[in-house]
């Protein structure tokens, strides 16, 4: 096979599994390093350059860095990268002398973003650190967009929230509150050099099914609900609640209807346990408050008597699966069961909205109602507006709104500079070499055999008695320590020169996960089969070095490396060394270039 | 040398052998010799063969003498018995340890300096004995924890990494083995992990006195240009005369070669060892021939390896001496101390 082109930064970055599966690349071996070291400003400040509100994403982001770690393929449980993330918030005391401040002289352009949530607020971030006069337009009282409305605060403290959204529009942001765009033709007229889009997908999806109409009062759409709790408009439902839908909106609804009043709460779902759309740990923190979760049941109608709900009516249905492995959900045929209740609330999905967006200015929307946006620019098929998070693609999450938000702003400062929004500039990338002495790395690289440490939660009945409690209390430092042990330092590369080698074997010899084989060179597929231990994750790398004496080639299966660094230790003559990875992604020249850790 | 112990985490797909252990359950401590080291090769192809053989770690019993190769049993067969002994006395110790207890698979681990030089006369006789053993002989030709002076093996005319030239006639312990009655006789090299794996495999199966001498580059004090035990001046006058397939009576033979040009041994113990010849006409039964064979190799600059030479009627010690089937610890007091009387009845017999 080709020999590997480490040379390509792409490389590195996919053997960074956590940070190559981060929407926005966080380099997350590199704060949970600084955690460990106990310089949690720095690790703080490494996921404020590129994740923006690294406290809100430390208690809510999906992680998709955590199904990707390596250590999930190594023993049973990834680290827990998004809760050391919050252990970086949660102590990394006053940074705010440490963060950038947008220059004085701003470059004349001005961009307006239309709502605060995530996606306005990366971009706006890093546009206003580039000169730019930023202008958030948001519907609601505050800024924060679903991060403030659709968050509960026992996962999501307010504070936590004011202080991240603070940051940001501490940068010389304005942000018009209370203000809803009504009219994208009226905005396109004021003089603005470009406008983001970032309003989320705002509309959750209903049930028409009978009695909808006739039990209203009682029946509430789970986002709305969730943003009139937020808001303390509501503060009470009634006793017996049913939360229909799947999904992390779900779990937020049924959790906070246990807060309030609501003493037998059920989910019930249509597809199975498994298939459910809810993180595994929200499923988990539902039912550890006593929330059963029932599956295979659709619900067919909503009760009532007398104008008032009193309960659904589910068929009971069961998964069959056909030659493509499409799923099907069939009626069993067993007669349809009833679930008495006081409340429901519906959070069968979100839907994007742009009834305020006319379409005869130039924006070109498909058969489904989404615009027509350029996946890599985020640019709409109007050459000033651009789309990011939710608004964009449907319904994601938060880190996929900052990741666009930070690939917009690149866009929109393109765009203002007259240059191609689709000629994206390249990332930054460091390569060094950890060696301090013969057996000493810049790095830990004795490799942890601790299992996944929980994070403590407050007791149930104190969680539950206020609906502000933070159930999760986070890691303390010693927890925090034990944990970020755990990462195996995957961004410390095994960078292999074949000119240094004498075909020892001492590295073949110490590895204790049988990467590495010298073999004679065959076709990849062929070659992956007869390594020391075969290479049978084909989403993993065979990195393959040539140029030995004795004609063999160098192959080593990227997949389950510890990056201990004994094939290191053992070389003889350097061939091998342990080399750091830092990749940044771009941003928008200037915003907080300096930030980039050292 | 590593400061870390090597990580308990293994590769999840790890295979495991018919006693249910794995490779890694063959390991021993982390190796502290200098990275690179050719006896470290040594130790993982040991690993690897025992491994392969299923051998239960706790029925194998190394011993060593001193000098670099015999620390290396601390770095393989956690799990096994050890004795590091006095300086060139393995062999005495070994031959003890196998009369006291047969049952025992003996592994003797040794160095040039420790079997060439000081312990040449334990070397012999052991081998004469026809001691039931394993003796693997790490054989840089030179006192590495000396700092680099020649051994007993360095070849006549080789370079020290100060440039001295040997003028000293090297001592042969694979020639020498053949001339003093040893039944399996090998010579392998620490960079050929196939070649060493499988002549350890065949020699652990050997009823009788095996050797291997195995040329293991020193990396710190015998790997420069000059010297004839260097990885890249063994790769280069390797000349293997076979390669080896050991035939434990469970597996399939699994490749075919054409005929003519693979020979099968069958000990008496019923396992076959099965060579495939790389030179043509060379008989792996033939003693004096193997004799001549290294002689010629020799003088050619070429370095022979492979299995030379193998009896396949090879008997050991035990048998010579007509001793008990019975390991020592497992007789009772009464048969080990039989009494007056008893000494009395072999006393009169040799009056």
């Amino acid at each position: 096979m080709d020999a590997t082109d480490i040379a390509d930064p792409d490389y590195f970055h996919k053997v960074v599994d956590c940070q190559y599966a981060c929407p926005a690349h966080t380099p997350v071996p590199e704060y949970i390093r600084l955690i460990a070291a106990g310089r949690h400003a720095d690790a703080y400040l490494v996921n404020w350059h590129s994740n923006v509100l690294p406290g809100i994403l430390g208690r809510t982001c999906d992680r998709p860095c955590e199904p990707a770690c390596r250590r999930g393929r190594v023993e049973e449980a990834p680290v827990a990268i998004c809760r050391l993330k919050r252990v970086a918030a949660d102590y990394k005391g006053d940074i705010r002398d440490r963060l950038p401040v947008a220059p004085e002289q701003r470059n004349g352009k001005r961009v307006a973003f239309i709502g605060a949530g995530p996606a306005s607020l990366a971009a706006a971030r890093d546009l206003a650190l580039g000169g730019y006069e930023c202008v958030i337009f948001e519907a609601d009282a505050r800024a924060g967009g679903m991060v403030r409305t659709q968050i509960p605060r026992f996962r999501l403290p307010e504070t936590v929230i004011d202080e991240e959204v603070g940051y940001i529009l501490d940068l010389g942001i304005t942000l018009r509150a209370g203000t809803r765009i009504d009219s994208l033709r009226a905005l396109l007229d004021e003089p603005f050099d470009a406008i983001f889009v970032g309003c989320g997908a705002p509309r959750g999806r209903d049930l028409a099914i009978p009695g909808r109409a006739e039990a209203a009062a009682n029946i509430h759409i789970g986002i709305d609900w969730l943003s009139s709790v937020s808001f303390g408009h509501i503060e009470r439902i009634g006793r017996r609640v049913v939360v229909l839908g799947g999904g992390n909106t779900a779990m937020d609804c049924c959790r906070s209807a246990r807060r309030l009043g609501g003493e037998e709460v059920r989910v019930v779902v249509r597809s199975g346990y498994a298939e459910m759309k809810a993180s595994p740990w929200e499923k988990e923190d539902a039912l550890r408050e006593d929330i059963p979760i029932l599956n295979f049941m659709v619900p067919i109608e909503f009760t009532h008597e007398a104008g008032r709900l009193t309960g659904v009516l589910f068929e009971k249905v069961a998964a069959r699966y056909d030659d493509q492995g499409r799923r099907e959900l069939v009626p069993t045929g067993e007669p349809p069961e009833h679930i008495p209740c006081d409340d429901v609330l519906v959070a069968v999905g979100q839907e994007n909205a742009f009834p305020w967006i006319e379409r005869d200015i130039g924006l070109t929307f498909d058969r489904r109602g989404m615009p027509i946006v350029d996946s890599l620019t985020l640019q709409s098929s109007h050459p000033r507006v651009f789309f990011g998070g939710d608004a964009a693609f449907g319904p994601k999450n938060i880190i996929w709104a900052v990741a666009h938000g930070h690939e917009a702003a690149v866009s929109i400062d393109r765009f203002c500079r007259g240059l191609d929004p689709r000629q994206r500039p390249a990332p930054h990338v460091r390569l060094a070499s950890q060696k301090m002495g013969i057996h000493e790395w810049s790095y830990d690289n004795a490799v942890s055999t601790d299992q996944r440490y929980a994070v403590p939660h407050r007791a149930k009945p104190e969680a539950l008695a206020d609906i502000r409690a933070e159930v999760e209390l986070g890691y303390d430092d010693r927890l925090a320590f034990a944990e970020a042990q755990r990462c195996l330092n995957c961004d410390v590369q095994t960078v292999f020169s074949a000119r240094l080698c004498i075909e020892c074997d001492a590295c073949v010899d110490i590895c204790p996960m049988d990467c590495i084989t010298f073999a004679a060179d065959g076709p990849e597929d062929e070659l992956r089969a007869r390594l020391n231990a075969p290479a049978l994750n084909p989403d993993q790398a065979i990195y393959l070095a040539n140029g030995l004496k004795t004609g063999r080639v160098m192959a080593k299966d990227e997949d389950v490396c510890l990056h201990c660094g004994l094939c290191a230790e053992r070389c003889p003559t350097g061939a091998w060394d342990m080399q750091r990875f830092l990749l940044t992604t771009a941003q928008v020249e200037h915003a907080c270039r300096s930030l980039s850790p050292a | 040398m590593t400061f870390l112990p090597k990580p308990k985490l293994h590769h999840p797909e790890l295979p495991t052998n018919a006693i249910g252990l794995t490779r890694r359950d063959y390991e021993g401590a982390i190796s502290t010799l200098c990275a690179g080291c050719g006896h470290d090769s040594i130790s993982a192809a040991i690993i690897r063969a025992c491994f392969e053989l299923a051998l239960p770690p706790h029925r194998i019993a190394k011993l060593s003498g001193i000098g670099c190769s015999s620390k290396t049993p601390t770095y393989f067969l956690g799990q096994a018995h050890g004795f590091n002994s006095v300086h060139g006395r393995m062999p005495s110790v070994l031959t003890g340890a196998n009369l006291a207890n047969r049952d025992l698979i003996y592994l003797g681990v040794s160095g040039d300096g420790d079997s060439a030089s000081i312990g040449l006369g334990q070397f012999a006789h052991a081998l004469r004995r026809g001691v039931n053993m394993v003796y693997v002989v790490e054989n840089n030709g030179v006192y590495g924890l000396t700092k680099g002076q020649f051994s007993a093996t360095s070849d006549r005319g080789s370079k020290s990494k100060k440039g001295a030239v040997n003028a000293d006639s090297p001592i042969d312990l694979a020639g020498l083995a053949l001339e003093l009655g040893a039944s399996f006789v090998a010579r392998s090299f620490s960079g050929d992990r196939e070649q060493l794996v499988s002549l350890l495999k065949a020699a652990l199966l050997h009823p009788g006195a095996a050797i291997i001498d195995c040329i293991s580059p020193c990396v710190a004090f015998n790997n420069h240009a000059g010297s004839t035990k260097s990885y890249d001046y063994v790769r280069h006058h390797n000349e293997a005369v076979n390669r080896i397939e050991v035939i434990t009576g469970r597996e399939p033979i699994a490749v075919d070669y054409a005929p003519g040009t693979t020979v099968a041994v069958t000990q008496h113990d019923g396992t076959v060892l099965r060579l495939r010849k790389l030179a043509a006409d060379y008989d792996i039964e033939d003693r004096s021939a193997a004799i001549n064979f290294l002689e010629s190799r020799r003088r050619e600059g070429e370095i022979a390896t492979g299995l030379l030479y193998v009896e396949p009627g090879a008997e050991d010690l035990h048998t010579h001496l007509g001793t008990l089937e019975t390991p020592l610890n497992a007789l009772d007091e009464a048969a080990l101390c039989p009494g007056a009387d008893a000494l009395a009845a072999i006393n009169a017999a040799l009056r």
